[in-house]
């Protein structure tokens, strides 16, 4: 048997191609690339929006063109050409679906190759699925059960048209038009997204599920959500993504909005993996996030999220703790490999009093990429007895990655309790080596290490997500260390 | 069994092993002794294949197969096991998770199925008795925090879980009170038979009361210069080494 080195391994995986660079060749209707009032009335009367919600975009377009775009993250990439963008693109059909039979065979066939395809999910009990092909939702399932129980889950555009008292009262209360310069373009020009509403006092019975997935070359993908759980419910949101390799880069600059009213609690799960860039960093989805959640009362939002993709990631999703007792959460994991890039972390605003809040955050690099967590915790004067714990843990592969935390505290109340714990490890020539003496190969090894340092964050997914994740951390670093 | 012929091995071009030979038969418990700096540890590692040290000349062969050009793994699915003076940590990995991915590695090179969930539970308490460890020990961070007893005793709870051909015991002794060495001690003991083989390094021979060798070498300066019988550790732990270093001055 000849030797098998960790440079042939690594020689192999870099020439592996990106599992999910695949293209799915549906026809789209595409808008001429470039951004100006008339498009975004233009995109506005597509979805045949009311008069308000055209109004909206246009103030928010105004807003965009007044910013400027924001430098201060730890990443460096080519700024994108906002006028060589295509703003909408959707899949031409225009019906929805009544039953699978009736959806596109390759669009199912694409759901086939993620390994997720509809079919499976409708086996995979309690998972409702709201799919998002290149910005307009093209199937939806397990409608039926959740109406039952009064819960809305559908398309941000679908919401507008059926429940627009709930979308024009909430959209916009938590991430303002004006908040950022990504936050007021996606304002303007958000193609699709996915709304949820929980009545008072219902506990979600499924997870709800949603996945993302930039498909037409060139555009770019303004998603926004909308999750509102009204007083004393309760539901799990999980997110996941996957994107086709492509040579230009494509910007996403999605908004979430969460907003949960008093004694209410939101779980939101990410599991993100968008095409990284190729290894010489060429390609690459840009990631420019804004996800911001608010808890009234006794309300609880915890942020769980995975990433592995992207060229550049900028992705802060917080929480606004303004009810008395609220409480908020912060799990991640970040992979970056190769050329990636990332920049995040969280923000935790303490309004109420006895308000709570935890961030563990743990930042994996390899290759020659730069992971950065910029974490913020605020306590206002008003917020008497607020806690919060902080936990950033880096781990390195390698001697040319980076890793930084930028942790900023900013408490105008005596009272508060702020704790920070940091750590920085790399991964030892010596803990492979013992698992390779108990039998266990580098590349084994390595995940083995891995998911035990993450253990904390995907301990909090979803049990099926869990699995995926953890194949997902696998994917990206493998023939990380050589 | 194993069979070392004229091993010569350098790191950072400094040599450490000058010309190693030995013969280990199955059934057979032999015992490498020698002071700090002789080169035990690196005798070990490059069995296991450690891949720091260079070897610059001679051979390992395990049962007829040259080990030489295999990586550590495949030399662990061919039933080679060394356990380790400093363990290390893996946070996160339970003792159970960890156990369990490198039997059903080795399963996997050999080509067999994955044991199943109900057997290796069996194994795991089986095993874990055998070496009289708490059950919650076995959901700890591989490890962890582990005192110096509990991480050799994990050890050789490994080795028993993983039954190798040839196990290699480096200064399993050391960190170890007197009811730990029983234990890890009596373990060996139960697990040795007919089919296989134990090399103990060791620095002294408070180990040796307990697992009794056939044989005893003396590793001084990258070189065994002396070999005998049980007796012959003993003569050591009373006279030490000085007098054989004269012996082979002379």
């Amino acid at each position: 048997m000849s030797k098998y080195t960790e440079d042939d391994l690594k020689v192999e995986l870099e020439n592996k191609e990106y599992e999910y660079g695949f293209y799915t060749d549906i026809e789209s209707e595409t808008f001429p690339a470039g951004l100006n009032e008339d498009i975004v009335r233009a995109i506005s009367k597509k979805k045949n929006e009311p008069e308000w919600m055209t109004e909206w975009r246009l103030e928010s377009f105004r807003a965009w063109e007044e910013m400027t775009e924001p430098h201060w993250a730890n990443v460096h990439y080519e700024k994108p050409d906002f006028q060589a963008i295509s703003y909408y693109s959707a899949p031409k059909k225009k019906d929805k679906y009544e039953s699978l039979d009736e959806v596109d065979p390759e669009l199912l066939e694409t759901f086939k190759k993620l390994g997720i395809s509809i079919d499976e999910q409708k086996k995979l009990a309690g998972v409702a699925v709201d799919i998002v092909m290149d910005s307009v939702s093209v199937a939806t399932t397990f409608k039926k059960t959740l109406a039952e129980k009064g819960i809305i889950f559908c398309s941000i555009s679908e919401a507008i048209q059926e429940h627009p008292e709930l979308v024009r009262q909430y959209i916009g209360s938590v991430v303002p038009q004006r908040d950022n310069f990504y936050a007021a373009l996606n304002s303007a020009v958000f193609s699709d997204g996915s709304f949820c509403y929980i009545p008072k006092g219902v506990r979600c019975p499924m997870e709800l599920s949603t996945y993302f997935r930039i498909n037409q070359g060139g555009t770019g993908q303004f998603e926004r959500t909308l999750v509102i759980a009204d007083e004393g419910s309760y539901v799990s949101y999980l997110e996941g993504c996957t994107a086709p390799s492509r040579d230009e880069n494509q910007l996403h600059a999605a908004v979430v909005e969460l907003i949960a009213l008093d004694n209410a609690e939101i779980k939101y799960s990410t599991v993100q993996n968008w095409y990284p860039g190729n290894k010489e960093g060429k390609g690459g989805v840009f990631n420019f996030v804004t996800k911001r959640g608010l808890c009234e009362k006794n309300a609880k939002i915890s942020w769980t999220q995975v990433e592995t993709g992207s060229a550049v990631t900028w992705k802060y999703p917080s929480c606004v703790l303004k009810g008395d007792n609220s409480i908020g959460e912060f799990y991640s994991i970040a992979v970056t490999n190769n050329f990636q890039q990332a920049d995040t972390g969280t923000k935790m605003i303490h309004l109420g009093k006895n308000t709570k809040s935890t961030i563990i955050s743990k930042g994996i690099s390899a290759g020659k990429s730069q992971n950065s967590y910029r974490g913020l915790v605020q306590v206002s004067s008003r917020a008497d007895n607020a806690r919060n714990f902080s936990q950033c843990d880096s781990l390195l592969m390698g001697n040319n990655c980076g890793a930084h935390t930028f942790p900023y505290i900013e408490s105008k109340n005596t009272t508060a309790q702020i704790e920070h714990e940091a750590t920085t490890s790399k991964i030892g020539e010596d803990q492979v080596f013992y698992c390779n003496q108990r039998g266990i190969p580098t590349e084994k090894a390595i995940a083995l290490i891995v998911n035990g340092f993450s253990r904390e964050v995907l301990n909090k997914l979803p049990m099926e997500f869990a699995v995926e994740a953890q194949k997902l951390l696998e994917i990206s670093l493998e023939g990380s260390v050589g | 069994m194993l069979t070392i012929k004229n091993l010569h091995a350098s790191v950072e071009g400094k040599e450490i092993l000058r010309g190693i030979n030995l013969e280990i038969k199955a059934g057979e418990v032999h015992a490498i002794m020698g002071p700090n700096g002789a080169g035990k540890s690196t005798l070990s590692s490059i069995i296991a294949g450690n891949e720091t040290y260079e070897v610059t000349e001679g051979e390992i062969v395990l049962d007829g197969e040259d080990l030489s050009e295999l990586a550590p793994d495949e030399r662990a699915h061919k039933g080679v096991f060394l356990s380790f003076q400093y363990p290390v940590e893996i946070p996160g990995v339970s003792v159970t998770n960890f156990i369990k991915t490198a039997i059903n590695e080795k399963r996997k090179a050999n080509g067999q199925e994955e044991m199943p969930a109900n057997e290796m539970l069996k194994l795991i308490r089986e095993k874990s008795e055998l070496l009289e460890m708490d059950r919650k020990f076995l959901s700890r961070s591989l490890n962890e925090g582990f005192s110096g007893g509990e991480k050799k005793r994990n050890e050789i709870f490994q080795m028993a879980m993983l039954d190798p051909k040839i196990a290699i015991l480096d200064e399993t002794d050391s960190g170890l009170d007197i009811d730990a060495l029983r234990i890890v001690a009596n373990g060996v003991n139960k697990l040795k038979n007919e089919n296989n083989a134990v090399l103990v390094i060791t620095h002294y021979q408070r180990l040796l009361d307990y697992i009794i060798p056939d044989f005893v070498h003396v590793l001084i300066d990258g070189k065994i210069v002396k070999t005998g019988g049980a007796d012959l550790a003993l003569e050591l732990e009373e006279k030490g080494y000085d007098w054989i270093k004269q012996e082979q001055e002379a």
